[in-house]
């Protein structure tokens, strides 16, 4: 309680206590009370930049050099000259655009609202500044904000000593703003969520109001948009992609494999869908339309046009070398497709088989002994039922004359046994 | 035609995509509170009161309305709206007035399961603590789609109260007579029972649930029209139960002999002279609406408090990762389970405290509303046109007045 109570400045400050902290001029009287304060981003990514004071009938800004000291007890100045408040569209101000707002959580991968902010007190040539330290959550600072203005700042200290702090540290969190202008001048990048695991920052998009979901997928790099895009429930999926510019929407779905982008497609309006393929670039567009042909339902609606074959008669070191070159493709796939001269399915050799072969082996000696396929025209659940049966990992689509026409894999039949 | 069959299965396809909120929280609304307080007004006043229920109608289109849009548009449960917009006090003020609330309301439901059992048979001291358990266990390992179509189905269960209401063969024309002519009495009672009714109808919790519930469907702004639809045909339907509850009664226990009613399942008692299917179906009609209420009420308070004060929520989310939203939702269901096993404790009294706390946080909750509605920065285009929001205030102006009323009473009525 002692501890608690003396005067030594502290190290850090809450908001709430900033809040309504007095103000003082050179001559020790008093000016006005704290009402607000700012970061200017772009000029220093924590520093408080600007105190906004009211007292009497306006507000004033007083900018950080213009401060001697900072402690409980108030600010103290060491200028004279006090400009009257105006609004500054580099501005980040904290009560108002900050307290009790939603932000993302880069660390633990979640999306918050901000009950209280803590400074720390710091000295930067011979005056205190107000560094942005972290953003507290938790039923600590809601006590704080609860009790703010009615006890004393030492009180509430004292009363909340017991209660473990919540807090994010401010270089974790990420502030959405869905004016893209706005953006810029808080120099708000989306870097920190381009590391989240695209799964995780799905869930985080899927827990936002719909301009916050547009405003995170539509600023981030069109990959990490597609992969988590992916990952989004398709019912929130087809409205977010109808949200967004098309030309954006384009962007991403060409990221996309070509078959979720499909069934992405079907599922949006049917004017937007056009739209968002006529923006997109040629060959995406055609493996995309090609699909769309195919019933949602269906074996074709499921399967993924991008897959690695080969010809019948290539030896193991051409396999290898066409694996290396469809680098892109084979993530995520585990088979190597043979074909007969009229471009049918001839068989399926595993890709594990090709490490173990000599290089001049033919790869038809490899292929597997039973050649199992389906139909792009068969219903989903038989599609599953194959897959049940054989214990398969990838399952080669075929149309009426034998033509591979493209793969479904394992996590396609997940994604269908999860919807049903 | 083809184009007009496709169009029209489109627009069928969507209105079931948005089915279930709306309705869920109409139908919520009579749970076992609502229909004591609709089985008293039929058995001690017969079919005078049915004329409420029309106005009762409009006022609760006019804020359901209002709740759904405010979820659709903004994608946003009113509490993290009340938080955002009027800061935490005021919201940590309106979620501790909720949270006592609503828990006398989870304590009017388990009271409704266990007189509705004790009329089967089985003691409360056993009804009562299973109850508690299957709706713990429900929500908490359950996912919230398959109990919306577990919720859904237990809406046509209400049916029950317009087959017993037909067999108790009421004077049908004089219930239509009353049902289209304001009566009034200077009788303290009958006005009592008039604002009963209004504030059992219109509730706080319901405001929260409703729009969670929008926002949890994921209606969007374009697909609200058919949301609204759906709000209104609930509403309606809950209007229409409680006729057929009014009516039951009126018939039954009024036109013999009127007399105040103990409980709802007093109520059903009463009923037995009619017939045993009557009163069998006034009977499972009330234990469906108590289980239906203490299944809801508790999970959504506990998602709002959380909501709104920023805590960790969701069933998908372990003990350890939101402590204090399985906390809450567990001290609500044994507090309020637990309660009905004191002895002692008047149902009666608790009900009129209940009525007096949603009736102090209903003006809040609905002035809070009114704003945030027409705040533009929100709701965009949204936001009331001026002629909705003159309905709106006036709503909001009769249903404060009214419950101000109702806290008076109720407070002298618990003091006596």
């Amino acid at each position: 309680m002692t501890a608690a109570l003396s005067v030594a400045p502290p190290d850090y400050i809450f908001l709430t206590e900033l809040i309504g902290m007095k103000v003082f001029d050179l001559k020790g009287q008093r000016i006005g009370r704290v009402r607000d304060a700012a970061l200017v981003p772009t000029v220093h990514p924590m520093r408080v930049d600007r105190f906004l004071v009211g007292g009497g009938w306006a507000w004033m800004t007083v900018r950080h050099d213009q401060v001697r000291s900072i402690g409980l007890n108030g600010i103290y100045l060491r200028a004279e000259q006090l400009t009257p408040y105006h609004d500054d569209e580099y501005m980040l101000r904290i009560v108002q655009d900050l307290l009790d707002q939603q932000i993302i959580d880069a660390q633990g991968r979640k999306v918050v609202r901000v009950t209280d902010v803590s400074f720390t007190v710091a000295r930067e040539d011979d005056h205190d500044v107000l560094l942005l330290h972290d953003v507290d959550i938790g039923i600590r600072s809601v006590l704080r904000r609860v009790l703010q203005g009615l006890l004393p700042p030492r009180c509430v200290r004292w009363l909340q000593a017991p209660i473990s702090p919540k807090s994010i540290p401010w270089d974790y969190c990420n502030i959405i703003e869905p004016d893209p202008q706005r953006r810029l001048r808080l120099n708000i990048t989306p870097h920190r969520l381009e590391n989240i695991h695209p799964a995780d920052l799905a869930d985080i998009v899927e827990e936002l109001a719909p301009d916050d979901r547009e405003a995170i997928l539509g600023s981030i790099d069109s990959e990490v948009a597609a992969e988590t895009l992916s990952e989004v429930e398709p019912r929130i999926q087809a409205k977010i992609v109808e949200a967004l510019d098309p030309e954006k929407a384009a962007e991403i779905l060409e990221e996309m494999a070509p078959d979720q982008a499909a069934d992405l497609l079907a599922e949006v309006k049917e004017e937007t869908s056009e739209e968002i393929l006529e923006e997109m670039s040629l060959e995406p567009k055609t493996e995309v339309e090609e699909l769309l042909e195919f019933g949602e339902h269906t074996a074709g609606g499921l399967m993924n046009p991008e897959y690695v074959a080969i010809s019948m008669e290539a030896r193991v070191a051409d396999a290898v070398d066409a694996v290396r070159e469809g680098e892109q493709l084979i993530e995520g796939q585990n088979t190597l497709f043979l074909l007969d001269s009229e471009q049918r399915l001839a068989g399926v050799v595993p890709l594990a088989r090709l490490l173990l072969a000599a290089p001049e082996t033919p790869v038809s000696d490899l292929r597997s002994a039973d050649l199992i396929h389906v139909d792009a025209k068969e219903k989903k659940a038989r599609v599953v039922e194959l897959f049940d049966k054989y214990n398969l990992l990838a399952l080669p689509v075929v149309d009426a004359s034998g033509k591979l026409l493209g793969i479904v894999t394992a996590d396609d039949v997940i994604s269908v046994l999860r919807q049903s | 035609m083809l184009n007009l069959l496709k169009r029209l299965r489109y627009h069928v396809l969507v209105f079931f995509a948005v089915v279930g909120p709306g309705f869920i929280t109409a139908n919520v609304d009579n749970d076992s509170g609502g229909i004591y307080t609709y089985s008293q007004a039929g058995a001690r006043w017969g079919y005078l009161p049915l004329w409420t229920l029309l106005p009762i109608a409009v006022l609760l289109v006019v804020t359901q309305e209002m709740c759904s849009r405010m979820g659709a548009v903004t994608g946003k449960g009113l509490s993290d709206l009340i938080r955002e917009e009027f800061g935490l006090r005021t919201t940590f003020v309106v979620m501790a007035a909720l949270v006592v609330a609503n828990f006398t309301n989870v304590f009017a439901e388990f009271a409704g399961i266990a007189s509705a059992l004790e009329l089967f048979g089985i003691s409360r001291y056993l009804s009562v603590p299973v109850g508690a358990a299957a709706v713990w266990l429900l929500v908490v390992k359950g996912n919230y789609r398959s109990v919306e179509k577990v919720f859904l189905l237990a809406c046509l269960v209400y049916v029950t109260y317009i087959f017993s209401g037909v067999l108790v063969e009421p004077d049908w024309k004089a219930a239509a007579i009353a049902s289209v002519t304001p009566s009034l009495m200077l009788d303290p009672a009958y006005i009592t029972l008039l604002i009963g009714m209004v504030g059992t109808s219109i509730a706080p919790w319901m405001q929260f649930y409703l729009q969670a519930a929008i926002v949890e469907k994921g209606i969007s702004a374009e697909e609200y029209s058919k949301s609204r639809i759906e709000v209104v045909v609930g509403c309606i339907v809950m209007v229409v139960i409680a006729f057929f509850i009014i009516v039951s009664c009126a018939g039954a226990i009024h036109s013999v002999a009127p007399r105040d009613v103990k409980d709802a399942a007093d109520a059903a008692e009463g009923l037995k002279p009619f017939g045993r299917w009557a009163y069998l179906f006034f009977t499972v009609g009330l234990l469906n609406a108590s289980v239906f209420g203490a299944c809801i009420l508790p999970l959504s308070t506990a998602y709002t408090v959380c909501e709104g004060l920023g805590f960790d929520s969701g069933v998908n989310l372990r003990f350890r990762e939101a402590p204090f939203f399985y906390w809450l939702y567990t001290l609500l269901i044994v507090g309020g389970a637990g309660a009905v096993l004191l002895p002692g404790l008047s149902l009666v009294k608790m009900i009129l405290f209940s009525q007096v706390v949603n009736g102090v946080l209903l003006p809040f909750v609905l002035i809070y509303m009114i704003r945030l509605i027409n705040r533009r920065r929100i709701m965009k285009e949204w936001v009331n046109p001026t002629s909705y929001n003159i309905i709106a205030w006036v709503s909001v102006v009769v249903l404060v007045v009214l419950t101000c009323a109702l806290v008076v009473i109720s407070l002298r009525d618990m003091l006596r």
